[in-house]
């Protein structure tokens, strides 16, 4: 009893390689595969390198200048001047990120709630394509449109560069990834939860604040730290908005507020070594807070439930 | 599982008191009106700046606006004295943008079929923050960085190569290379956008359905070959939905660009020499501008505003048609 197979029993013109044999072909299409695995890899290395250029770049000039001094000082009148800080700047900046997170996450959080509420109306549908559509807004002409609505006092509210001015545009471009991402998450609660509220009599608001954002709340907090985290590294609309300034300013209108990225812009483009230096250890002040704001919003996210 | 001949519970409307019953109509009221401030504020920002703008679209004309060489400003407080021509500008945008997307668009796709398919599993992960992290880093840091490190140690010795191969006998590739150009600025673009541009790659990628990219492997079919017959040409309107997101960012990105074009109102044919984005403009210029000039700035930040609608909306409606729960998570 003995099965062959055609190869082995039809030696001759109808000859055909084993399926164990590699063809020349087969060799070609894996060394092919294996080369393109190569190219693919580059490409990964041609995104990281610059990231890790940028950071080291930020870090090895910025750690030196930074310190004690940098965060509780102001700058010195002129660049030419080393020493001095950006006390100034990181008030301006924590305040106005606050404020802008103030108006931006319950206003977010509650247009997130209103589209999960209702997954497919037709207005619900408008509003979510149009917040998706305001995360592709350019900052600088949400800068331009806060200027024209609450600075300019030609048409505008007037009420002049500053705190509320600069913050509003950082609500602007926080709130609609404040509502996407809480959007999500929100949707990922199970309805069996929502129902067994209902089934207890619950109103819908008491769902909604005692169920709902409670089961949700490590994913909602993931997203709104990653928004804060994207208002706070925002300079271009503050140009517009809240103009810079040379000492702390805790008024919330009336006075242009400092930012850290502005006294960075007005600092590096000079050819001072001092405003330089400083610009750094700004560099590394914001990253700091961004990259470190983004690490804790993934450590919150590991501890969600859902 | 709800039991099929139940209602679901929906929220008690009458029992309580007549106070207590208004409570979840004001409540929805409350969310309703939380939801319609993304369109009032939008509305509020296009209708304002284009008021504001007007006149000098009034005065150009809006073709003569666009097309106009010649941006020489006036100095009025209450008409339009200067002329208005933003197509250096337009031009310079346009330019950066398309450069900067023919470089990440490739490497996005790379990055991605990568991360999916060839990286090992424990490395996914990191990969994937890596590629965010690119997007949490502010633009000002970009634009230092770019100033004080990449165009100098990086873009301008690949110009001054390009240059210096034969292609740089073509005007649009030729010398002299200067630090601050269209290709820094391009260059700087193309590394801003492109996490936004493997995030939806991935997110695209990973929707293929696991029995075609099975079926390939059935009938021999090699890693590379899955990839490029199977998961690029399924994912291909995925693939456009997000490069037009990422160019989106690239017209609409300002402090890198205004830092890196260098800001000069001759549009050059090299892309190794200076010139001018619309973005770069109002950055650069605004803080010593007269209310004339910002109303040029205005009709600048509307006209940005409108391209970069169209190119969003285009986008948005390309990546919503492959799968509404393609999102591009922290990139976006």
């Amino acid at each position: 009893m003995s099965i062959q197979t055609p190869t082995r029993s039809a030696p001759g013109a109808d000859e055909r390689p084993s399926l164990h044999v590699t063809t020349s072909n087969a060799r070609r299409r894996t060394l092919m595969s294996r080369a393109m695995a190569g190219v693919l890899f580059l490409t990964v290395m041609a995104a990281v390198t610059p990231l890790a250029i940028l950071l080291w770049q930020v870090l090895s000039n910025g750690w030196g200048p930074f310190g004690w001094e940098f965060l509780t000082t102001i700058e010195p009148l002129s660049y030419r001047e080393t020493g001095g800080g950006y006390l100034h700047g990181i008030v301006g900046t924590l305040y106005m990120t606050g404020v802008a997170t103030l108006i931006s996450v319950p206003l977010g959080l509650g247009a997130a709630i209103y589209l999960t509420e209702q997954p497919k109306g037709r207005y619900a549908r408008i509003v979510r394509f149009f917040t998706d559509v305001m995360t592709g807004v350019p900052s600088v002409f949400v800068g331009l449109a806060v200027y024209a609505l609450l600075v300019s006092g030609s048409g505008g509210l007037g009420l002049g560069f500053g705190t509320l001015a600069g913050a509003a545009s950082l609500a602007i471009i926080m709130l609609p990834i404040v509502v996407r991402s809480s959007e999500e998450m929100l949707r990922l609660v199970p309805p069996d939860l929502k129902q067994a509220s209902f089934g207890l009599g619950a109103r819908q608001w008491q769902t909604t604040f005692k169920v709902t954002l409670p089961a949700a709340a490590p994913g909602l907090t993931t997203g709104i730290i990653l928004a804060v985290a994207r208002g706070a590294g925002e300079t271009a609309p503050l140009i517009l908005t809240a103009l810079g300034a040379r000492e702390v300013v805790w008024r919330l209108t009336g006075a242009p507020q400092a930012d850290i990225g502005l006294i960075m812009l007005d600092g590096f483009r000079q050819p001072f070594e001092g405003g330089i230096e400083r610009a750094w250890a700004g560099g590394f002040t914001l990253i700091a807070i961004t990259l470190g704001m983004s690490i804790i919003a993934r450590v919150v996210a590991r501890r969600s439930q859902i | 599982m709800s039991a099929p001949t139940t209602e679901r519970p929906q929220p008690s409307g009458l029992i309580g008191s007549a106070r207590q019953r208004r409570a979840d109509p004001i409540f929805r009221a409350v969310l309703m009106v939380a939801a319609s401030s993304v369109l009032l504020i939008l509305a509020a920002m296009i209708i304002r700046t284009s008021i504001e703008a007007w006149p000098v679209f009034a005065k150009e004309g809006i073709w003569g606006f666009l097309s106009g060489r010649q941006w020489s400003v006036g100095t009025s407080r209450s008409e339009v004295t200067g002329t208005y021509g933003a197509f250096p500008f337009i031009y310079g945008t346009l330019l950066i943008s398309a450069i900067a997307i023919a470089f990440a668009v490739p490497l996005a796709i790379g990055i991605a079929l990568f991360t999916n398919e060839l990286a090992p599993s424990w490395l996914r992960r990191p990969l994937t923050y890596t590629v965010d992290t690119l997007a949490m880093v502010p633009s000002i840091v970009y634009a230092f960085v770019g100033m004080y490190f990449f165009r100098i140690e990086v873009w301008a010795p690949v110009g001054q190569f390009i240059a210096g191969t034969p292609a740089g006998e073509v005007p649009f590739l030729s010398g002299p290379v200067l630090l601050s150009s269209y290709w820094s600025a391009a260059n700087i673009l193309a590394i801003m956008i492109l996490p936004i541009i493997t995030a939806i790659c991935r997110d695209v990628f990973a929707q293929v359905p696991a029995d075609e990219k099975n079926a390939a492997y059935a009938m021999g079919a090699t890693k590379w070959e899955v990839m490029s017959r199977i998961i690029v040409p399924h994912s291909f309107s995925g693939i456009v939905g997000g490069s037009m997101l990422g160019l989106g960012r690239a017209l609409g990105e300002t402090l890198a660009v205004a830092v890196l074009i260098g800001s000069t109102r001759d549009m050059t044919s090299s892309v190794f020499q200076p010139g001018d984005a619309m973005t770069a403009l109002i950055a650069n210029t605004f803080q010593d501008a007269h209310p004339e000039a910002i109303w040029a700035l205005l009709a600048i930040g509307v006209t940005l505003f409108f391209i970069t609608m169209i190119v969003n909306i285009a986008a948005r409606l390309i990546v919503a048609r492959v799968n509404t729960r393609v999102g591009g998570g922290a990139a976006v």
